[in-house]
């Protein structure tokens, strides 16, 4: 018997690499379950799952209520925009009120850096971290892994090149915490103004240059440039950035020639990738991430899942 | 306290390929040949009897009969009640099942929740035109109205013993053992 031995899911930081390998296998035996005829099982009939979304999302947010529809579970979805906090309700207070309705698990993406972990402590109810600000996004590094194990069928050892704004991004984070500890070499590169100051500190090593980040990787994983960054003068203009950041056919070829190509979406198409890169079935994985979304939201769902204890 | 008795081996490697020899002519005879014909093993033990029958059969019948495995941990009645999970495994029934006659094949009947939840499973696969069900050993102890079609050996048991199928892949040799449970 496996055991998950957590209530919460809120970070890849606090994650023992056998959590990650269970996760893991157990999203690989659901990956199935997407391509039966009736995509449905009956595993977590009766139960509830809330989807608390104070920031935008279409992805994340989708594929979460897919996979607790897929498991038969009650999908309830509330988005910050149409609920009682624009008429001032604290998150606490929101929260409390969905626990006295019972749900089972509650999904939570917000803005502020810990939100979640608040929640985690406060509440019964297993929460998983959708993405809270520029800290952590669990879910999205394990179907990032899922995807490289998949085609690569391993992690350690390979080099992944992650490039973009490494600072404001809690996919990066998250990705650096995971990738390292499953075995990978994890490399970054990206303007100085978009580097964490403490970047050497998290086993990476950082480069200014794309090119010398991606220079024999097997996997090379573009960051979303945040478009609204730009008011805060970190970057020149859009054009600059896809000179010197955006990956396209002449500098992926310093990666290794069976290298994938990765982006977590919403995609700038000609500012951090150019469209026949991520168009190029031959190495863009980008749908098969979204696929392994399903599946490991699937398999956090079913292991979060149990009795009242 | 009685003094617990050692684990008794109640069929040997040979005994279990009489059994599977047999029920393979009785499947082949039942249905009046393999046409339509599909096999399905349940995780973990069902596996390995599914492929020894899939042997046989096909070799009495000159053509490969199709073999799908199938994970029944998501459809169990006690999913909910417990922390504990059982690793997931893999289904895979690479065909379609509408139409098919299916063999579910299985080591040990006992309850019956098992086959309840692999009937379930199926059925979401497809409009099998009939399931069949084949199991090494029935113990006893039906919580269900279900009955398996082709049984190996009827091993009446006590609720306080376990009976447990070894198989050479997994354990490095056939057998059957019936123990007291610890």
């Amino acid at each position: 018997m496996m055991k998950l031995g957590k209530k919460d899911i809120l970070g890849i930081r606090d994650m023992s690499i056998a959590e990650i390998n269970l996760i893991l296998e157990t999203a690989e035996s659901f990956l199935e379950i997407s391509t039966r005829e009736i995509k449905k099982v009956p595993t977590l009939r009766g139960k509830s799952v809330i989807n608390l979304f104070y920031e935008a999302s279409t992805r994340t947010r989708t594929s979460f209520e897919i996979a607790g529809k897929r498991l038969s579970a009650d999908t309830i979805n509330i988005s910050a925009s149409t609920s009682s906090v624009v008429k001032g309700e604290t998150l606490i207070d929101t929260a409390r009120n969905l626990e006295a309705m019972n749900p089972d698990i509650i999904v939570i993406r917000h803005s502020a850096a810990g939100a979640p972990h608040l929640l985690a402590s406060l509440l019964r109810q297993s929460i998983i971290n959708a993405g809270d600000g520029a800290h952590e996004h669990p879910s999205q590094a394990l179907l990032d892994m899922m995807t490289i194990k998949e085609k690569k069928g391993k992690i350690a050892g390979l080099k992944v090149a992650l490039i973009g704004d490494i600072l404001h991004s809690r996919v990066a984070r998250s990705n650096i915490y995971g990738l390292t500890k499953m075995g990978a070499q994890v490399v970054v590169a990206g303007p100085a103004t978009m580097m964490p100051r403490d970047i050497n500190q998290m086993g990476v090593r950082a480069y200014t240059k794309l090119e010398d980040a991606i220079a024999d990787a097997d996997v090379v994983m573009m960051l979303r440039i945040q478009l609204e960054r730009q008011k805060q003068n970190i970057f020149p203009s859009l054009r600059e950035y896809a000179q010197h950041y955006c990956l396209n056919r002449t500098n992926i070829k310093l990666a290794k020639p069976d290298a994938i190509v990765m982006h977590p979406g919403p995609m700038n198409r000609g500012v951090e990738i150019s469209p026949d890169i991520a168009d190029d079935p031959g190495c863009s994985v980008i749908l098969d991430q979204v696929n392994n979304g399903v599946a490991v939201r699937m398999a956090l769902f079913y292991l979060l899942s149990g009795g009242n204890e | 306290m009685t003094e617990k008795k050692s684990p008794k081996i109640v069929m040997d490697s040979n005994g279990i390929e009489r059994c599977l020899t047999r029920i393979a002519y009785e499947i082949l005879e039942k249905n009046k040949g393999m046409d339509n014909l599909v096999l399905v093993g349940i995780r973990t033990g069902g596996i390995y009897l599914a492929e020894r029958l899939q042997k046989k059969i096909s070799a009495i019948e000159g053509r490969e009969i199709p073999l799908g495995i199938l994970d029944i941990t998501l459809y169990r009645d006690d999913i909910a009640k417990s922390k504990k999970k059982a690793p997931l495994g893999k289904t895979n029934i690479p065909f379609d099942l509408t139409e098919k006659k299916v063999i579910l094949v299985d080591d040990v009947l006992f309850t019956g929740r098992t086959i309840r939840a692999a009937m379930d499973a199926l059925i979401d696969f497809g409009r099998p035109k009939m399931i069949q069900l084949a199991v090494l050993i029935d113990r006893g102890h039906r919580e269900l109205p279900i009955r398996a079609d082709y049984v190996g050996k009827n091993l009446p048991s006590s609720l306080w013993e376990a009976v447990s199928v070894n198989f050479l892949e997994k354990s490095g040799r056939d057998e059957v053992v019936i123990e007291e449970e610890t």
